[in-house]
């Protein structure tokens, strides 16, 4: 009875060229496009967001509407086939919507201690200092290879925080651990501005780390 | 060392037919022998412009015999490459790709792969560049990145050339695009496809099949259809597309297919058309160097 009227649902919907499943949309910037400057430019920040984080929101929702497609035929073949595009573009629209948050206007900054100081807490104990753990998170984010993103993540089982990196648009919940705090080393993420110097990228990009969000999502992950 | 005399043999020869050249070259000549030859056709290519047809012919006709007695492959003499010089100017191929792209690719993400390579070789036995791509992906992150990454970006250089000299493919070449494709344009909307559908970083390439016939494929990140356990058809390359994103953001953004469409205008169809009658038509991987 149920099924037979959410598929009557469905097929109304689709009658009516409306997706029956949710879409999914491109979430405003919490900030202007030139908020970030110097440190990462209006030019960089109009594309990154207007453009590849958009891209992925649209290459998202034509997948899933392909997918729902391939779910009312019960076509398996079909639906294992679009994995690799939702993995891709889900990934990135996960990604970048959590990566606008964790930056900020510099001026709107505060350090670590103020922001948490349960997490700076955190930080100390597990890496001696804050500038040891941007040392050692910038050194590996620094050697991902090819298109990826560095990321501080909370290990809720062992009630921890780690540094991972993980390639493409792979969201960190591939690797179990919870993002509190990505940083995109994409070259669309720098190159127009730092060109092939990366590590000057990484070096800087610290001075837009919005700590109070970083916090927010430390508070939600270990509670 | 029969190799190096007969690089002196060949470059005096040239020399004599072309007052263009002078004692620098030589000394150029007479270093890539040592150094794996990796300048040496570069430095013929240079020197185009100055030789008339006739001497280009001969001077043609003297490096293909001493292609034949030495195999000119690139070993790394004293476990050191070296990288070698755009064959044309950091301009030349505008408006497709930039100026300061091709600097910027060249003198900075080519020459990191090769500092990087040369680190990761020091203290071992001295390898081939094409050994070094066979076993990459089961040596290791550096070896795979950096040897990987040296030799897809001068295969690449060596390919590319000014639009006005951009050319067509040999008849060898074209017949095998056809027999394979059906036509030029329906071969390079495959190759589109396969660029544009690269997720993140890699490599678009054309290359030749085991059956001989020629087939496209894409590599992520820096490796190639010539490693080991590498993803994708088995094929040797000929022909190859950067789509990192350093290989265009600066003039095309986030726009990948514009900077597919540019490519073709700068594709040196004469080198492209060399390496597959040479190489690859014969199942052997191109040795750019």
């Amino acid at each position: 009875m149920l099924r037979q009227s959410l598929r009557s649902v469905r097929s109304v919907a689709k009658a009516h060229g409306a997706r029956a499943m949710s879409s999914y949309t491109l979430p405003p910037l919490p900030y202007e496009l030139g908020a970030l400057e110097p440190v990462v430019n209006t030019e960089i920040m109009t594309l990154h967001h207007g453009k590849h984080h958009a891209t992925y929101v649209a290459n998202l929702n034509a997948a899933m509407e392909k997918y729902a497609e391939a779910e009312a035929k019960k076509d398996v073949a079909a639906m294992i086939a679009l994995q690799g595009a939702i993995k891709f573009n889900g990934g990135g629209h996960v990604n970048h919507s959590i990566f606008w948050t964790n930056l900020c206007a510099p001026k709107d900054v505060v350090a670590p201690a103020e922001a948490s100081p349960e997490l700076a807490k955190m930080i100390d104990a597990q890496w001696g200092s804050l500038d040891a753990f941007k040392t050692e998170f910038n050194t590996k984010t620094a050697a991902v290879q090819g298109s990826g993103w560095g990321w501080l993540g909370y290990d809720k089982a062992a009630k921890k925080l780690a540094i991972a990196t993980c390639a493409n648009q792979d969201p960190l919940s591939t690797t179990g651990l919870t993002p509190l705090l990505g940083i995109d080393v994409w070259e669309h993420a720098y190159y127009l501005q730092y060109k092939n110097v990366r590590p000057e990228y990484l070096k800087q990009v610290w001075q837009v780390v919005n700590w109070k969000n970083v916090a927010e999502r430390f508070k939600a992950a270990s509670a | 060392m029969v190799r190096a005399h007969l690089y002196m043999a060949v470059s005096l020869a040239v020399a004599s037919s072309c007052a263009a050249f002078s004692s620098p070259t030589l000394a150029g000549l007479h270093v890539a022998s040592h150094r794996g030859g990796a300048a040496h056709s570069l430095c013929m290519a240079a020197q185009k412009p100055a030789l008339s047809r006739r001497e280009a012919i001969q001077a043609a006709s003297f490096l293909a015999g001493a292609a034949f007695f030495a195999p000119r492959e690139s070993v790394a003499a004293d476990g050191a490459f070296s990288l070698p010089k755009l064959p044309y100017a950091y301009d030349a191929l505008e408006p497709h790709i930039d100026k300061m792209t091709m600097e910027l690719h060249h003198d900075k993400h080519f020459n990191a792969y090769l500092t990087n390579l040369n680190k990761a070789l020091e203290g071992k036995d001295a390898k081939s560049l094409l050994d070094i791509q066979k076993t990459a992906i089961k040596d290791g992150a550096m070896l795979r990145n950096n040897g990987g990454g040296f030799y897809n970006h001068g295969l690449f250089f060596n390919t590319l050339g000014p639009a006005s000299e951009s050319g067509a493919p040999s008849p060898a070449l074209a017949k095998a695009i056809e027999s394979s494709f059906g036509s030029m344009d329906k071969m390079k909307e495959e190759f589109n496809a396969a660029a544009a559908k690269r997720f993140g970083s890699g490599w678009a390439w054309l290359g030749v099949a085991p059956d001989g016939k020629l087939v496209i494929t894409s590599t992520p990140n820096q490796d190639n259809p010539l490693m080991e356990g590498c993803d994708g058809a088995k094929m040797v390359p000929f022909l190859g597309l950067d789509v990192w994103e350093h290989a265009y953001y600066l003039k095309y953004q986030n726009r990948r297919p514009e900077y597919i469409a540019g490519f073709w205008n700068v594709v040196n169809w004469g080198k492209v058309s060399e390496y597959y009658e040479t190489f690859a038509a014969k199942g052997v991987p191109v040795n750019w160097a």
